[in-house]
């Protein structure tokens, strides 16, 4: 779709002529995300939807404890320090951010009056300012007031190299200054085409600066806070135990009225994931359970006459295949893979339009991952009930088979396709998972069949993904022709998510195998798209580059996009719990309660 | 005996110094880094990273952090937890009570069906009493905690709905609801621990009693017209638990170890848990005191089995 396209659209979005959601999955079946085609609508002054919250409770309190199971066990209680998401969900129990994102990649007001948008006044025209008009009646919970000041502090604590926060690279680029003392500005140096990273979800909870001033810095593992949360959410905190157990209790001064519903909270870690949804789906033990990574055929058997049910919620990431462009076999320059080499078999398109042809995504999605995945087509993914129906992938062995007939693979005596002497035969790697060894048994039967000869290789998980670079069975090394792997969208944005397919990201020797772009394609098309999204205000001209990015790789079949996982939850059938795929679980914690 | 005992702590020192230089070593050289996890994270700049390890002194040689964390840990300094960035003793003493009652519970437990039914089945040999608890013996050796876990949970958790199967050390009531809560998780995670060890101990008691019942002076004993009872309790049994004794002892480091299968299953936050979720986070200071404190303990309740010994057998001196 072009520029105008979209501007055209826009137009009948404005004109009433066409519905917000109408739009929204258009522009996702089009390979945007959910959050960036709902900026669209933002950035073109057409304010989005504030999601009517279901809550019901008409009084604060008395709904009893809620028991929450996480199966890995958050460690820290710091927003800024933590490492993986079960850090952050435990932080945020306690801490806050600004604003958050709901499930249709809406930003919602936490801590802010409203979000910040042009019709408001709060993204400046050349969108190098964005002003946060905070609320005025919160506390902490030790009962001093929440104010610019905090806001501003944050951003100092974590924009200093020193104090070492995980979310540095948010606030590193940008400055923040308080305009009055509910007001706070953010600045960036050049046209943010995507501003609402700082102070806004997982990465963004706001510290409280009486606690933390006096330990900035190389100090910052000091602070008693970090163990000890004081915030401004809708639970205190009471008992932290690392790995183990948090506890808290209800904060009768939250800011918004009637909430929270429980007296208490405990988010309990450890254990398995296939005895978290035991707990909640069958016996009803625990209201909730995070990241359900459990086969849905087991998920399914817990539900019948269960006391909870598994609530699947799309995100963006992706379970993909990839094709090395580079040769693994030669090595250049002390490493094999090397950009000097081209591939000998897979620099031919009609090798890779094959793999492209017999990769039964269907039958991988019903056979192995049930609910828990979902078939796709494009690089960048959405929920499912918004994917366009013009997105279409075929499994057809018979038309891989002409695909290289076509291209002069002939078929040998040993049933393997070979030309001028080099045969169709990989090495195909991936991490060990069980679904993912029995997708590569999938692909592999099917490639037999079309003579390409896959020899499999699964190495364990803990080795495949570290960034060990003596090891040569790193899936960033990529010694080999192809492999599988699921990439994490981290970011309600395509920026991050799309340099994988960048030339300077090229995983090589120099940059310890550390670059995001694994197959090492390069194509200068794709480069220049890239580089210009970068910059580029207007988000319409961005989001055409975007798809355009997406077009590429997927034509150019680099990658073959197998499904997209959701994040898998259990809940209680009972409990009410907005979920988001582009935040963390306990993103509207204040709004859950228990159906009586 | 105080001389023995000095020699036996002196003695102790080189092979603490040994064992935890052999730790530190392997832990040092070992795969996997900490902040691996953070290369993937696109808010981390490589600079962060860096100054991270600086600031844990990952990037210094290895004999260097060596002493340093040698001095720090005659200091009583156990170390900092990379990845809960808070004090290692603080995070031992938050997992050792709990560690201490389930295993604890479940040792006594299995100590208590161990010496009464291997004594009886010794002094019966081949009786029926002896040919069931030789069964039954078998059968729980033979079939692995994890099964038996998850067994029990299947039954009494899901099918009887009597017991519930997620250990929380924290429980809000108070009073003799608290007990009672207490005792009702426990039950689980302590009858598969204890039945588990209580098999093996069965089988060693057994064949330490049927070991000494044979001997002369057991025979003179019931010459002298003794009743059988005395016979067992005052001559056979005391003789018998030597064996035992080195049995238990060597077992007791492991009730501070936890039982990581088991804390799995039940999840019961002890030591183990601590250490598996420590060795899969690469937390290399919490499995370094972990393990090491484990060492100790071994030393030390090797030296109590030996005094032990002295004080169930006059013959053994210590000069």
């Amino acid at each position: 779709m072009s520029e105008q396209k979209i501007r055209k659209l826009l137009g009948g979005v404005e004109s009433g002529k066409v519905t917000r959601r109408t739009f929204v999955d258009r522009m996702v079946g089009l390979g945007l995300t959910v959050p960036i085609a709902s900026s669209l609508l933002l950035h073109a002054g057409l304010a989005q939807s504030q999601t009517a919250s279901g809550y019901k409770p008409t009084k604060r309190g008395g709904g009893g404890a809620l028991k929450l199971l996480w199966w890995q066990g958050a460690t820290l209680l710091n927003p800024h320090f933590a490492v993986g998401t079960k850090d952050q969900e435990g932080s945020r129990i306690f801490y806050e951010p600004l604003g958050a994102w709901n499930n249709d990649g809406d930003l919602i007001p936490i801590l802010a009056m409203e979000a910040p948008n042009r019709a408001n006044g709060g993204v400046s025209a050349d969108g190098k300012t964005i002003t946060w008009k905070l609320k005025r009646n919160v506390t902490w919970h030790d009962g001093k007031p929440f104010t610019a000041d905090d806001v501003v502090f944050t951003w100092e604590y974590c924009a200093d190299p020193a104090t070492s926060t995980l979310t540095h690279s948010i606030y590193k680029d940008v400055k923040v200054e308080k305009v009055d003392a509910y007001t706070v500005r953010i600045l960036y140096s050049k046209a943010q085409p995507f501003w609402a990273d700082p102070f806004v979800a997982a990465g963004g909870p706001i510290l409280p600066k009486h606690l933390f001033d006096a330990y900035r810095g190389a100090k910052s593992r000091e602070a008693p806070a970090n163990l000890k949360p004081v915030g401004t959410g809708p639970y205190k905190f009471v008992d932290f135990k690392p790995g183990d157990m948090i506890r808290g209790d209800i904060n009768l001064n939250y800011h918004e009225a009637n909430r929270p519903f429980f007296d208490s909270i405990e988010m309990k870690g450890g254990g398995d994931a296939v005895s978290a949804a035991r707990a909640v789906i069958q016996t009803g033990e625990y209201d909730y359970a995070w990241n359900l990574q459990v086969e849905d055929d087991i998920l399914k058997r817990l539900e019948v006459n269960g006391k909870g049910k598994a609530v699947i919620v799309p995100g963006g990431n992706v379970e993909f295949f990839l094709m090395n462009m580079t040769d693994p076999a030669v090595e250049v320059d002390g490493e094999r893979a090397s950009i000097k080499t081209k591939h000998p078999i897979l620099s031919d398109m009609a090798v890779r339009e094959a793999f492209n042809l017999l990769i039964d995504r269907q039958g991988i999605q019903d056979n192995i991952y049930g609910r828990t995945a979902f078939a796709t087509r494009n690089f960048l993914n959405n929920p499912a009930k918004l994917r366009s129906p013009n997105t279409k992938f075929e499994f057809d062995v018979a038309k891989a088979s002409q695909v290289l007939e076509a291209a002069g693979w002939k078929m040998g005596a040993d049933n393997i396709r070979a030309k001028d002497g080099k045969k169709l035969k990989f090495v195909f790697q991936t991490s060990i998972n069980a679904p993912r060894q029995k997708t590569q048994a999938i692909i592999k039967q099917a490639c037999q069949k079309a003579g390409i000869d896959l020899e499999l290789k699964s190495v364990p998980a803990s080795v495949f993904f570290s960034s060990d670079v003596a090891n040569p069975d790193t899936y960033t090394k990529f010694y080999c022709d192809l492999e599988m792997f699921t990439t994490t969208m981290t970011q309600p944005d395509g920026e991050y998510f799309m340099n994988q397919f960048c030339s300077w990201q090229v995983a090589n020797k120099d940059n310890k195998w550390q670059g995001r772009n694994i197959s090492r394609w390069r194509n200068d098309e794709y480069d220049k798209a890239f580089r210009a999204a970068e910059v580029e205000m207007d988000p319409v001209k961005r989001a055409a580059l975007f798809v355009r990015m997406n077009d590429l790789i997927v034509e150019n079949r680099v990658v073959v996009p197998i499904v997209f996982r959701p994040r898998v939850q259990g809940v209680s059938l009972k409990l009410y719990a907005p979920v988001s795929g582009w935040d963390n679980d306990v993103w509207l914690l204040k709004d859950w309660f228990r159906e009586a | 005996m105080s001389a023995y005992l000095l020699r036996r702590l002196l003695i102790a020192v080189p092979s603490l110094i040994g064992i935890s230089m052999v730790l530190f070593t392997v832990l040092a050289l070992a795969p996997g880094d900490p902040f691996a996890e953070l290369v993937s994270n696109p808010n981390v700049p490589p600079e962060v990273r860096d100054n991270l390890r600086k600031s844990f002194g990952l990037d210094d040689p290895i004999p260097v952090r060596y002493v340093r964390w040698a001095v720090a840990m005659l200091q009583g300094d156990w170390g900092f937890s990379f990845i809960s960035r808070i004090n290692v003793d603080t995070l031992i003493w938050q997992r050792l009570p709990v560690t201490l009652v389930v295993i604890g519970t479940a040792q006594l437990l299995a100590l208590m069906i161990a010496l009464p039914v291997g004594v009886i089945a010794a002094a019966r040999p081949y009786s029926v009493f002896d040919q069931v608890a030789n069964t039954l013996a078998f059968v729980g050796f033979s079939l692995p905690t994890f099964f038996t876990g998850i067994l029990l949970i299947l039954v009494f958790s899901i099918q009887l709905d009597w017991l519930p199967f997620v250990y929380r050390a924290d429980i809000s009531e108070t009073g003799w609801r608290w007990w009672w809560e207490h005792v009702r998780q426990s039950i689980m995670p302590v009858t598969v621990i204890g039945l588990f060890l209580a098999a093996s101990m069965t089988r060693f008691v057994r064949s330490a009693v049927l070991d000494v019942i044979r001997l002369d002076y057991v025979t003179t004993a019931r010459a002298k017209g003794l009743a059988e009872r005395w016979v067992i309790l005052k001559h056979v049994v005391r003789n018998a638990m030597i064996p035992v004794v080195t049995l238990v002892m060597l077992q007791l480091p492991a009730v501070f170890g936890g039982a990581i299968v088991t804390e799995q299953i039940f999840r019961v936050p002890g030591i183990g848990s601590l250490l598996i979720t420590s060795i899969l986070s690469n937390d290399t200071p919490v499995v370094m005191a972990v393990t090491f404190v484990f060492s100790c303990l071994v030393i030390v309740c090797n030296l109590v089995a030996d005094l032990l010994y002295g004080w169930l057998d006059p013959r053994i001196s210590f000069s």
